[in-house]
């Protein structure tokens, strides 16, 4: 496995780089402080910034689902694991919880394997690939607010053009409610996830394919290997470091949907797009149950924890096979 | 690779190319129409991609009726403030773990991305308790607060990457003209640096404009209320004003696109260099 290589060896030129700033040495350097203080300082702000706005909520959080405060009885009393028994027992949160897992599932896998494809047609080169490139920058800077809504109206089951065009031809023979019927809301939501988010995949993989030595291709095509034969042997599996790390990132990010299903269903109808996020907001928000909303939003932290701990473990064991 | 393409894989490419790009722009191509159409011709059952009649009335409507502008200009104040202070306070971390002699700086790099991972969700409950014994909802300090902590992650990593590529040279011949460290970054790395900088703030600023969850919860009005949070609760009392969203998703997006464009080959190289290569 040619990746692993490769990628151990960029892990151990940071190190290097290390060795040479403290060989380096600062400390003489500084007139009035030595360079150990200068580094804490600098430091400072972002370390504050990061441990009130980040690190604070969080223990906080841990703190809250134990007691059961809430804004409307003003009661915060220490609870036990009360709310985690309720949660467990709790079918709206399973519910919620295998809706997100689904959610990220299928938006990931789609938006990988889809943001391949485009990689791939993008490594070739074609006349316009720049207007191309430039154009599918368009989903990501779009606010997500404003794709929920875009896609309310292209879905709408009224006057919604996926709607006309799919009916002319010929493809359905009536309007569908996309999501205002409990049956395709998820896939409406997937869609537009997939739709947002795989054209900065591919060009994330872009970058990847285009680190892959031509002289390798050329060499394998020589050797009068077919098209898909240097991919499946020489881009993919130098590719698989980008394509795992990307992937990890993407369903992490997928794990944490809210704008989407926010605007576009409020988690409706019937519940049936209900997601962690979109739950422990209501939940938080509406109930102003601040004690088991926390225990809601710690049991889905806990839960992305383990699914970033389940990606890491197959990288390590991936390196220790080629090892 | 030109001369070995046989025609069908030819056809092949510029067919997929064609997809990539009705993918990316169509949806947005068809809002905009959507925002230049009249009520009845949106429902009429026959769509057109061209306006006809064309109608500024959506437009109208966004700006007097639902006064766009407040939340537009509420989104500028807390996107460029937000904006500043990413790039302020992420240099000076990017700066000390890039040049000085720091211990333990991957797991510190490490940690800062961990915290870009943390779920949003559940920061919001804890930090608006916070907002509240402070005083702070609906105010503009309490967004630009969240969102300095939610942008700093990313603007630290590019600017960290980009710092790795300044040769040490520089710092060495630095040293031998006596210049001191915050000399160093403030007359030296950073204006060397100006076109990461520009990349990493404008990640840092549609970080901010977009950004829905934390405004929806610390802010109840349009005061403050910002345009993600303005354009959700765009609604009429009987019918979904399909036209008035587009015509502010236009409003919102096209600056945006126009920035973006400008920018695209920084912006890849700035995000896969921070965030996938290392």
């Amino acid at each position: 496995m040619r990746w692993l290589r490769k990628s151990t060896r960029s892990s151990a030129e940071p190190m290097s780089a290390a060795a040479t700033v403290s060989g380096i040495g600062w400390p003489r350097l500084g007139k009035a402080l030595p360079g150990a203080v200068w580094a804490s300082l600098l430091l400072t702000p972002a370390f504050v910034s990061l441990a009130s706005v980040s690190f604070y909520p969080i223990v906080n959080g841990l703190y809250l689902s134990l007691t059961n405060t809430s804004l409307i009885t003003q009661e915060n009393e220490f609870s036990g694991f009360s709310n985690y028994v309720q949660l467990w027992g709790d079918a709206q949160f399973w519910n919620a919880w295998w809706h997100t897992m689904w959610f990220t599932a299928a938006s990931t896998i789609l938006e990988t394997v889809i943001g391949l494809g485009m990689a791939l047609i993008l490594c070739e080169a074609f006349k316009g690939r720049g207007l191309v490139r430039a154009a599918m920058l368009v989903p990501w800077a779009m606010p997500t607010v404003v794709t929920s809504k875009m896609f309310g109206w292209l879905f709408d089951g009224q006057n919604g053009i996926i709607n006309y065009i799919l009916l002319h031809a010929g493809l359905i023979d009536r309007n569908i409610n996309w999501y205002g019927s409990p049956d395709t809301a998820m896939t409406t939501i997937i869609i537009a996830d997939v739709w947002k988010t795989t054209p900065f995949m591919a060009l994330l993989l872009l970058t990847g394919l285009q680190t892959v030595p031509n002289s390798l291709i050329e060499a394998a095509r020589m050797d009068g290997a077919k098209g898909w034969i240097t991919f499946w042997h020489i881009r993919l599996p130098l590719l698989m470091p980008t394509l795992l790390i990307a992937g990890l990132f993407r369903a992490l990010d997928a794990f944490r949907v809210f704008d989407l299903v926010y605007v576009l269903t409020g988690g409706g109808p019937a519940d049936s797009t209900e997601t962690l996020s979109t739950l422990s907001y209501k939940v938080l928000f509406s109930t102003l149950q601040f004690g088991y909303g926390s225990a809601v939003s710690t049991a889905m932290f806990v839960t992305e924890g383990m699914i970033a701990l389940a990606f890491c473990l197959y990288l390590i064991r991936q390196i220790r096979r080629a090892q | 690779m030109n001369d070995t393409r046989s025609p069908l894989q030819t056809v092949f490419i510029y067919l997929g190319a064609l997809l990539i790009l009705v993918w990316s722009g169509g949806p947005f191509i068809w809002q905009f129409s959507t925002s230049f159409q009249l009520d009845k011709a949106l429902t009429s059952g026959s769509p057109s991609l061209i306006p006809d009649p064309f109608t500024l009335e959506h437009y109208y409507n966004a700006f007097v009726e639902k006064e766009l502008h407040h939340y537009v200009w509420n989104s500028l104040v807390v996107s460029l403030a937000t904006t500043f202070l990413c790039l302020f306070v992420g240099s000076l971390a990017a700066f000390a773990l890039s040049r000085l002699n720091v211990r333990g700086r991957f797991g510190i790099l490490m940690v800062i991305l961990s915290v870009s991972m943390f779920p949003q969700i559940a920061l919001v409950g804890p930090l608006y308790l916070v907002a509240t014994n402070l005083g702070l909802l609906d105010t503009y300090t309490a967004l630009i607060i969240t969102y300095l902590a939610l942008g700093l992650p990313l603007v630290t990593w590019v600017l960290f990457g980009y710092f790795e590529t300044l040769p040490r040279e520089i710092d060495e011949a630095a040293r031998m003209d006596g210049v001191s460290i915050p000399g160093l970054l403030w007359h030296i790395i950073l204006p060397m640096s100006l076109p990461s900088l520009v990349t990493t703030g404008l990640l840092a600023f549609i970080t901010a404009w977009n950004e829905f969850l934390f405004a929806l919860a610390f802010t109840s009005n349009i005061d403050r209320q910002t345009i993600p949070v303005g354009i959700a609760n765009f609604t009429n009392l009987y019918y979904v004003p399909w036209g008035d969203i587009a015509a502010a998703s236009a409003v919102v997006t096209v600056p945006l696109i126009v920035l973006v464009l400008f920018f695209q080959r920084h912006i890849i190289e700035g995000l896969t260099q921070g965030g996938i290569k290392e």
